[in-house]
């Protein structure tokens, strides 16, 4: 299965627009959204069936036995996450413990122990397409633990699909990480602000220590064209083959607002997103 | 807002709703005031203040070493991280720095006492400032994994300087905003007048909720048509902060990393508002809620 990653950095330069763009242009039969934190993809690919739910546990949770606890102290002081607190008797702060077990291998007396806790929900839909995605629970860690799962179970359920979307998480932290991994190309979205350049280069970098091959577009490119030239000089320069640029468009936001793709109306962003699918497709082909 | 230190975080539930161009120019108006950036994945705040006299210090985490020497291959640590990050293999103890969590219980119950720890330097914390704000940020390594001990760090710097402090938030609702919302006085929840908008909103709106934290909406990107994210904040009684309207010259100044309320005598006063009506409501919440 061949997989095309889309990432931006940052959240809002039309990431997720474009993946929408991009699964209906290509006809995908397998796709995923391994952004968990703020998952949005579906709200764009409309689901006729419901989705085959399931528990996500990330890393269990120490729990403390007041009956038991001698109040040593132990826990509290070797607790590097700052999760033990006392104060009518020991407890931890599920929100801030990391599972290390540390606590439950110190205390004397056995009062610790480490439970599972849910930590977000799996959701797959398998029609004639396999749509993949989850969603974290509030509060909690290890991301990139489910987003690896996300891509888990959208390969097991479309075996045959010689090729697969991904809508990236933000960021450059452990989501992406674990979103870049075994993908065969990145189409990075950039935004033309000094910021957006910022973003981008950081999540280039990133791209880079895995190995992945990359391809840049901008988006919004009309918003600021001299920065957006400074985008496309910056690809040239770094040797990545640089797909095109989506204009800002109105009518793109009243698109999305009513739930469907840019492609779907004749609108300017629409055209200029096919162009930059056909250059990514071929590129991912060679 | 004389002698109060008030803490302001600024949040969304993802990037480029304008999250930093409202904490970024709340700060600036504020005067005296302290910015701190926890956005430490993607940190954009300091390309606008453009902070001067810049000091800068690593962050670092401790990580295993091994001593070859005193290692038997027991593989008791092996066994106890739960992170996977130890293998022993070919006879040598293998450490997986980027899935290290650093808890330190691998060096703490090796019977040999074999393993030791080494710092490895993970970000920098940049403190500088700019006209007279105290501008923080956190700027985490490419190819690290997590930015929580960065947040932890900055945000220390909330209690040591000025009046008001305006924490600009990482997008979502991970560990990282909680982090960075835990201490927090006043939520602002920017939203975009779209169906991701609401989405996003939704979901931050649920984090300030579960931390009972006192918090208004400013809606950005505002537009003629219907705005989705206004017609939520209605049906849930949520009281909105103020409205930006979508507007080409913000638009230039701020993606030419400039700050508005120094560039333009409207922007001045949208925000000079928006700080007024965030103190008010403070001071309202510390009346009711002592
Ligand atoms: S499991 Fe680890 S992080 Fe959690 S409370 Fe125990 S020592 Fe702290
Ligand atoms: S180590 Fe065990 S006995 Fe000691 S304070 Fe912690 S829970 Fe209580
Ligand atoms: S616990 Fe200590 S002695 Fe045992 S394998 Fe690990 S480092 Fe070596
Ligand atoms: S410090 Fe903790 S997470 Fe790191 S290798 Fe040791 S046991 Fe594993």
């Amino acid at each position: 299965m061949k997989q095309l990653l889309i990432l931006s950095g940052k959240g809002g330069t039309g990431k997720t627009t474009m993946a929408t763009a991009f699964i209906k242009l290509s006809s995908a039969t397998a796709y995923a959204d391994c952004d968990v934190d703020a998952p949005n993809l579906h709200l764009l690919m409309h689901q006729s069936a419901k989705a085959i739910e399931s528990d996500y546990f990330g890393m269990p949770k120490a729990e403390i036995n007041s009956q038991i606890c001698v109040q040593c102290d132990l826990c509290r002081e070797n607790c590097r996450f700052d999760a033990i607190n006392f104060d009518d008797g020991y407890h931890v702060d599920p929100f801030v413990c990391e599972g290390c077990g540390v606590c439950e291998e110190l205390c004397p007396v056995g009062a610790v122990s480490l439970k599972p806790e849910k930590a977000g929900d799996l959701m797959l839909y398998k029609e004639d397409v396999v749509f993949s995605r989850a969603q974290l629970k509030m509060g909690s860690g290890t991301s990139g633990m489910l987003v690896t799962e996300v891509k888990k179970s959208m390969k097991s359920a479309a075996e045959d699909a010689e090729f697969a979307i991904i809508d990236g998480s933000p960021g450059i932290g452990c989501p992406v990480i674990a979103s870049l991994s075994g993908v065969d190309m990145v189409l990075i979205v950039a935004e033309p602000s000094i910021s957006g350049i910022r973003d981008m280069e950081r999540i280039i970098e990133t791209a880079r220590k895995f190995q992945a091959r990359i391809a840049v577009c901008t988006n919004k490119f009309d918003t600021n064209i001299e920065i957006a030239e400074s985008i496309e000089a910056f690809c040239k320069k770094n040797n990545l083959p640089f797909v095109g640029r989506v204009p800002f468009d109105l009518e793109a936001v009243e698109a999305i607002n009513k739930g469907n793709s840019i492609i779907d109306s004749d609108s300017t962003s629409g055209f200029a997103t096919r162009v930059v699918y056909k250059r990514t497709m071929e590129l991912l082909s060679k | 807002m004389e002698g109060t230190k008030i803490k302001i975080a600024v949040l969304s539930g993802k990037g480029g709703t304008g999250k930093t161009l409202v904490a970024v120019n709340l700060a600036a108006i504020a005067k005296n005031s302290v910015y701190i950036d926890c956005d430490v994945e993607e940190p954009n705040g300091h390309l606008f203040f453009k902070p001067e006299q810049l000091k800068r210090h690593d962050i670092s985490v401790k990580i295993p070493v091994v001593d070859e020497k005193l290692c038997t291959g027991c593989r008791s640590c092996v066994a106890f991280c739960k992170f996977n990050a130890l293998a022993y293999i070919n006879h040598k103890l293998m450490v997986f720095d980027e899935i290290c969590h650093s808890c330190g219980g691998c060096s703490l119950f090796c019977p040999e006492k074999a393993l030791s720890e080494r710092e490895k330097v993970i970000g920098v914390v940049q403190n500088g400032k700019s006209e007279d704000v105290r501008v923080i940020s956190g700027i985490m390594n490419v190819g690290e994994t997590s930015g929580v001990p960065i947040i932890k760090e900055i945000l220390k710097y909330a209690n040591e300087y000025q009046d008001i402090t305006v924490i600009d938030c990482p997008p979502g609702s991970a560990c990282t905003v909680m982090e960075s919302i835990k201490d927090a006085d006043y939520c602002i929840l920017v939203a975009e007048p779209t169906l991701f908008g609401v989405h996003n909103l939704n979901m931050v709106h649920d984090l300030v909720t579960l931390f009972n934290k006192p918090y208004g909406v400013v809606l950005n990107k505002c537009v003629q048509s219907e705005n989705p994210a206004e017609t939520y904040c209605t049906e849930k009684n949520i009281n909105v902060l103020g409205k930006i309207l979508f507007d080409n010259e913000l638009g230039t100044i701020n993606s030419n990393g400039l700050i508005a309320i120094r560039q333009s005598d409207k922007y001045f006063d949208v925000f000079n508002q928006l700080l007024h009506k965030v103190s008010e409501e403070v001071q309202h919440e510390t009346v009711v809620n002592p």
